[in-house]
Parts: structure tokens; sequence; C-alpha cells
């Protein structure tokens, strides 16, 4: 049915796009400048500022909404006069698939992309050294590789339970909060060293994942995302309100730091340095955290990897398509959704007693529903399901707007004030919404079944 | 009981905000089965709207009468944000139509943060105060201790609350737009083949929905005289539990439930803790989600193969 009316919608377009005449495209992008022109009244056009007095004060800014207008214009034209030839042609051809029964050829970016992904990030804090001339100055690239690795981690650990099981879980940032604090708790008021909370940070999250999962079972869809959501928001507002346990909203700090399996990184005798005879250098602790993060990365993409070669990951995935036929079929959708849970919760967990042990300082505004939502965009532009998919989209989504705000001639073409983290975010919200228009299967659409029909014979 | 009767008038005026938001919610859902995500963040655009044109009818045009500006203000902000809530559907739902069960859902959800990162970027960050635009109560009970009052913000809230929504009844149950409307909610196949213009119905549920949540926004600003970026996000949740309590797809529901969830926020505020009232919020809605997904006025869902 779904094909059916594919076609239905693809021939009359092909037929009106090409006899498209330029009155009419020109017509067209009036329309969207008009339309921009309304949205940009007044909320763009004049800005409320707290002036001297008690009240606001307004400050028009119509040269910005002209601006406005003319780009959405000048894009619109552009997209008719360039694109309109491309997706005409690609209509045409995707009409012809669409008739032909024969199966889609299987491009696989990953066997290129992948262990080259790999042997960066193994080697990045070498490279970066090499690139900066020095450790200590590349402590730049080595902390945002660090910052890339633990949303590539949480990535992959939401991936278990929305690419594979499909449950989509908006209040997956309340299980890295479990595994924050978990961690800087035990460790503060037990004096627990970090190989001991590490395992115990997983299995509260996990805990935590199982108590979420039973109510929610029967809840499908759009409500389970809801319900998740809440659960997420109560667990900050907790963190928030109960002061004497968890510090309120100004957080639990001086955390002890991570040591080298029970070595410190310190200067003085017993230290990292001097046990293994190097000069001393703070950056030690810094490379070692990175190598910290992406072990537990891989970890997680491991188990991932192997769980999917699972009967449970099979059921995972099988739930995913059709929770019906999967009933049906025998399996147990209660194990199943529960597991997913705790699994995905685990690696949350695990990631956040790492963001615990390397900022020293936990606050519950780090667990906000915005990096939920983040995390979320990310396992989306991955593609819902394939790993190096949600590397790359971790990359490109926490790694470019750190670029972004370095690169100088932004500032000369948009003005001294231009600080491009500002967009960061509604830049994230278009993206998503992009994706989700033009590749809802995600920027590496490599989603390769588990289990394929005919697999066998290969 | 003074004071349960004065927390019990400002639970219904925070009531029929959140009854009005929630009204958005509840139509979309009811005709396109989507969550729509976005529609508290259009609520908070809606506000800026409002402020926006207040500032400009008070201080530059100088106009002084209270009424007036206040129903220029809701209409101007009314139109605009309908056209907001056209262009989105437009842009980021419409194409997702056939798409995969979750799609439109993260649409929104990108759609949500779009929007408050967008006023944030054009607004700035800071919160917004106005000031006040009616001052006066009506004193309704008086003795030594205490005094009940209704102040004519409050007034003005539930009054506009209750003739927008009989207007809006009528508009669904008696008009030719309403019927269409009902028609895909019940069957958009069928009502396709019918005749009806599916689209366009469905622009139109999404346009007055914004045009409903323009009117929350203005009586929000209205009432508590601040508004800022961040502001959309927990009315939005507690309107959707409103909606879902009132069983989703209703509208009477959809009230129904706005004016409990206000109610119990208020008392909860007043009588248990003030720091966990939204936790209140999001517990009632785990739990009617959990007991009765179909709320008090919602008809069940049965789910065919």
């Amino acid at each position: 049915m779904a094909q059916g009316t594919t076609i239905g919608r693809v021939a009359p377009t092909v037929a009106r796009r090409s006899g498209a005449a330029l009155p009419e495209m020109i017509k067209d992008a009036a329309l969207f400048a008009l339309v921009t022109l309304g949205l940009a009244i007044p909320v763009v056009a004049y800005r409320t500022d707290l002036g001297q007095g008690t009240g606001l004060e307004l400050t028009g800014r119509w040269g910005l909404v002209a601006g406005l207008c003319a780009a959405v214009f000048v894009l619109r034209l552009a997209q008719r006069l360039v694109l309109g030839e491309v997706s005409r042609r690609r209509d045409i051809r995707t009409l012809a698939e669409a008739e032909s029964t024969a199966p889609a050829r299987v491009a696989r970016p990953g066997r290129i992309i992948g262990p080259l992904t790999l042997v960066v990030a193994l080697t990045l804090p070498l490279l970066a050294a090499l690139g900066s001339g020095g450790l200590s100055e590349g402590r730049y690239w080595i902390d945002l590789g660090i910052l890339i690795l633990t949303y590539v981690m949480l990535g992959w650990g939401l991936n278990i339970v929305v690419g594979l099981a499909g449950l989509l879980d908006l209040g997956y940032v309340a299980f890295y909060a479990v595994g924050a604090y978990s961690y800087a708790l035990l460790s503060t008021v037990f004096g627990l060293s970090f190989w001991v909370c590490l395992p115990l940070a997983g299995l509260f999250a996990a805990g935590f994942g199982v108590l979420l999962g039973f109510p929610v079972l029967r809840l499908r869809g759009d409500y389970l995302a809801i319900v998740t959501l809440a659960f997420g928001e109560i667990i900050r507002l907790v963190l928030i309100n109960w002061v004497d346990f968890s510090g309120g909203s100004a957080g639990l700090s001086s955390i002890p730091r991570a040591s080298f399996f029970g070595i410190p990184f310190t200067a003085g005798e017993g230290g990292f340095a001097n046990v293994f005879g190097l000069a001393f250098n703070p950056m030690h602790r810094v490379v070692f955290l990175y190598y910290l993060i992406l072990v537990l990365a891989l970890v997680t993409n491991l188990v991932t990897l192997r769980m999917r070669r699972l009967p449970l990951g099979r059921a995972w995935e099988a739930l995913r398509e059709d929770e019906i036929a999967c009933r049906s079929l025998g399996i147990d959708t209660t194990i199943t959704k529960l597991s997913a849970f705790a699994l995905g919760a685990m690696f949350a967990g695990f990631a956040g007693s790492f963001f615990a042990v390397r900022q020293g300082f936990v606050s519950p505004e780090s667990f906000n529903f915005l990096e939920s939502a983040i995390i979320l965009a990310i396992v989306v532009l991955g593609g819902m399901g394939s790993q190096l998919g949600v590397a790359v989209a971790a990359i490109a989504m926490v790694g470019a707007p750190e670029l972004l705000r370095n690169l100088g001639f932004l500032k000369a073409v948009f003005g001294e004030g231009f600080d491009p983290n500002e967009y960061r975010l509604l830049l994230f919200g278009l993206a998503m919404v992009a994706m989700m228009v033009w590749r809802p299967r995600g920027l590496i659409s490599e989603r390769t079944p588990s289990v394929r029909l005919g697999a066998r014979a290969r | 009981m003074e004071f349960f009767a004065q927390q019990f008038i400002n639970g219904l005026t925070l009531g029929s905000i959140y009854g009005l938001i929630a009204l958005g919610y509840t139509m979309v859902f009811g005709i396109i089965g989507m969550v729509n995500f976005a529609h508290g963040d259009v609520f908070m655009l809606s506000s800026f709207i409002a402020l926006i044109f207040f500032l400009i009818l008070t201080t530059w045009l100088g106009l002084t009468s209270v009424a007036l500006v206040f129903l220029i203000v809701l209409i101007l902000a009314m139109v605009l944000t309908a056209l907001w809530g056209w262009a989105i559907e437009r842009a980021a739902y419409r194409p997702l139509r056939g798409s995969f069960r979750l799609a439109p859902l993260i649409s929104a959800i990108g759609v949500s943060i779009f929007l408050s990162n967008f006023v944030q970027v054009v607004q700035g960050a800071r919160n917004k105060p106005v000031p006040p635009l009616v001052r006066d109560v009506i004193v309704l009970y008086e003795n030594a201790q205490y005094t009940v009052t209704l102040s004519y913000k409050q007034a003005i809230i539930m009054t506009t609350t209750a003739l927008l929504l009989a207007g809006f009844w009528y508009l669904v149950q008696r008009t030719s737009f309403g019927r269409a409307q009902r028609a895909c909610e019940q069957d958009r196949r069928m009502a396709a083949l019918l005749g009806i213009n599916v689209d366009r119905t469905i622009s139109l549920t999404f346009v007055l929905g914004a045009a409903l949540a323009a009117v929350a926004g203005t009586l929000y600003l209205l009432y508590y005289g601040v508004v800022s970026f961040s502001d959309g996000f927990v009315p939005g949740v507690k309107a959707f539990t409103a909606a879902v309590l009132g069983g989703i797809g209703s509208l009477p529901g959809a009230v129904l439930g706005g004016l409990i969830i206000g109610l119990i926020e208020t008392f909860w505020s007043a009588y248990f803790s003030i720091e966990y009232k939204d936790v209140a919020a999001f517990l009632i809605l785990i739990v009617v989600l959990i007991f009765k997904p179909s709320g008090i006025l919602g008809r069940p869902e049965v789910e065919k193969v």
C-alpha cells in the first residue's frame, strides 16, 4: 500500500515540475518570502530588552527581517532552478525503481570508514601531540575527543533501546545522572575507588532501567516516549530538591579523581610518573581518561554487536518491527523490553560515572531534557541502529560546533559578537527535522539487518 | 475554608490556561495520532508575540484602553501564531505522513528545540517582565483574617476561556469544517474517498490549535506578567498531561483535564510543597498513562492488525 501511494504521488509531481516556468518559480519563491515575513513579525522585527527604566524597550530590526526574506527568496528560487532538474530526474528514477522489483544494491560505506575512524580514535593523543607540538599543547584536541567519545558511548547505549528494540526513550539522561551521582556519592561518602564504583554505577542505573521499564511495559510509541520523558524530569527535579541527599542545584563537588588502577596521577612519590619512571606531566591523567572512555565506548559497541547475534538481540529487532507478531511467535516481550531498558541504562550509568570522575563535579543542570534530546538526535541522525552512523553523528553534532567556534572568518562575515555556539541547538533542532524529512534512515543508512533471508548461503 | 476557596479560584485560572493548550494537543492527536511535542513551544512563542504587540501598542502608540489593547493583542497573536502553526505543519510534519511511526514525534522534538532556541537567539535569554495590565480585584468574601478575591485578570482569563470554548465547540460540532475534521479523525482514508480535503483539514487543525495556544499564551502573559524562552516546556508537558487525563482526542476532556491538573497543582503547592509541584504533575501523567491510558472521557484505543 505504501508503495502504491508513492507512485500515485510522484507521477503528477513529475508532470507539474517539468512544465514549471520561471514566472511560476518566482511567484512560488515570493510566497515563501511572504510567509517568512509573516513569521518574522514581530519576534525578529523587534527585540525586547530591559532598558534603563523599569519596563522593556523595543529595538526595531527591520533590516534583519528584510535580509531574512531576501535570503529565503533567493534560496527557494535557487532550489527550484538548480535542484528542480535534479529532483525531476530522481523522481523518474524513483518511479522506475518502485516499478521494478529488483532488490536495491546494499551500499557498505562502513568497510572503509569504520576501521579508519577506529585507527584515528586509537592514535588521537599521539596525533594531537604531533600536530600541535607537544602533549600539553594538544590538550584541546584530547578534551574534544573525550567529549565526543562520551556522546558516542551514550549514543551507542541509547541505540540499544531506540535503534534495536524500537522503544523511544526520551529520559535516557536520567540513567546518565544515576551513574554520575552513584559515583559521586559512593566515592565522597564511602570513599570507594572509581574501579569499585564503575560496576556499581552500572548496576544502579540498570536497576533504574528496570524500575522504569516495569510500569511502561504496556505502553507503546508516543505514550512510552512521554512517560520516559516524565521519568527523566522527575529524577532531575528530585536531584534539585532533595538537598540533603544530592546537594540540590549546587551539586556535588570535590569528587575524587581517577587513578591508574590504584596509582594516583600525582607529582610526588608513588604517583603515576614516579612509578613508571616518567617526568611528571598533568596530561598523563587526561590521556588516561581518553583511553578509559575509548575502552568503555568500544565495550558498549562490542556488546551491542554481539547481542545482535544472540536470540535476545534478535528478539529486540523483532520487537522493533512488530510487537504483535512478536507475541504471536511466543517471544516474551516483558523480558525483551526490560533487558533492553536495563542494558541501555547500564551503559548510561558507566558513562555517567566517567562523566563524574572527569569533571570532579556533578549538578542536576547537566542532566536536563536537552541532553536526552541531543543523545536521541545522535541516534536518529546515525540512522537508528547503525553503530558507525551513531559515531559519525556524534562527531558531527558535538565536534562540529566546537570547530565552528574557532573559525575566524565567520566572525568577519557576521560581525564581532558572533558566537556560533549560540546557534548550535537551533541547528540541532533543524537538523532533526531535516533528517526526518529527507533521510529518515540516517546519515549512513547502513542498518544491515542482523538476520536476512538467504544470508546463510553467503 | 477561605484559603481553600482562594486556592480553588487560582487553580481554576491556571487550569483554564492548561485546558486551552491541551485542546491543541488533543485535536492533533485525534486527527493524525501524533504527540505534537512542539505545541508547548508554540505557546511560548505566542506569548512573546503578545508581549511585543503589547509593548508596541502601549509605549509607542500610547493606547490606554485596557480592553482595546487586550483585544488587539489577542487577535494579532492568534493570527500570527496560527501562521506559525501552519508553517510548522507544512514544513516538518506533512512530508512525514506515511513515514515510520516515530518520525513525526522526533521531528516535533526537533521543532520544539528549534523554537525555544530561535526565541532565545532573537530575543535573548533573560526573563521579559511587563507591567501589570489590570490590577483591580473583586472581593468575594471578607472577614477579619482573610479575604477571598477574584482578580479582574482571573475573571478575564476564565471568561475568555469559556467564550472561546463555546465558539470552538460550535465550530467542531456544527460547521462543515468541524464535520470534515471529525470525519478525518474517524477514518482518514474514507474521508478522503468521500471528497474531504484531508491535507487542508489537518492544516486547519494545526492552525486552530496554534490559535488556541496563542490565546493561552496571551492570557499567561497577562496573568504572570513575565515570560522567558524556556517557558514552553513545562506548561507543554502539563497540558499534555491534561489532554491524556481527560482522554486524548476528546475536546471536553482536554478542558476537564486542564482544570483538574490546574487544581491539583495549586492545591499541591498550597498544602504540601511548592518545590515538588512539577513532580506531582509528571507523576499524574505516568499514573494515568499506566492505569487508564484512555483517560476520563476518552475511548479505549483498539489496535487492529
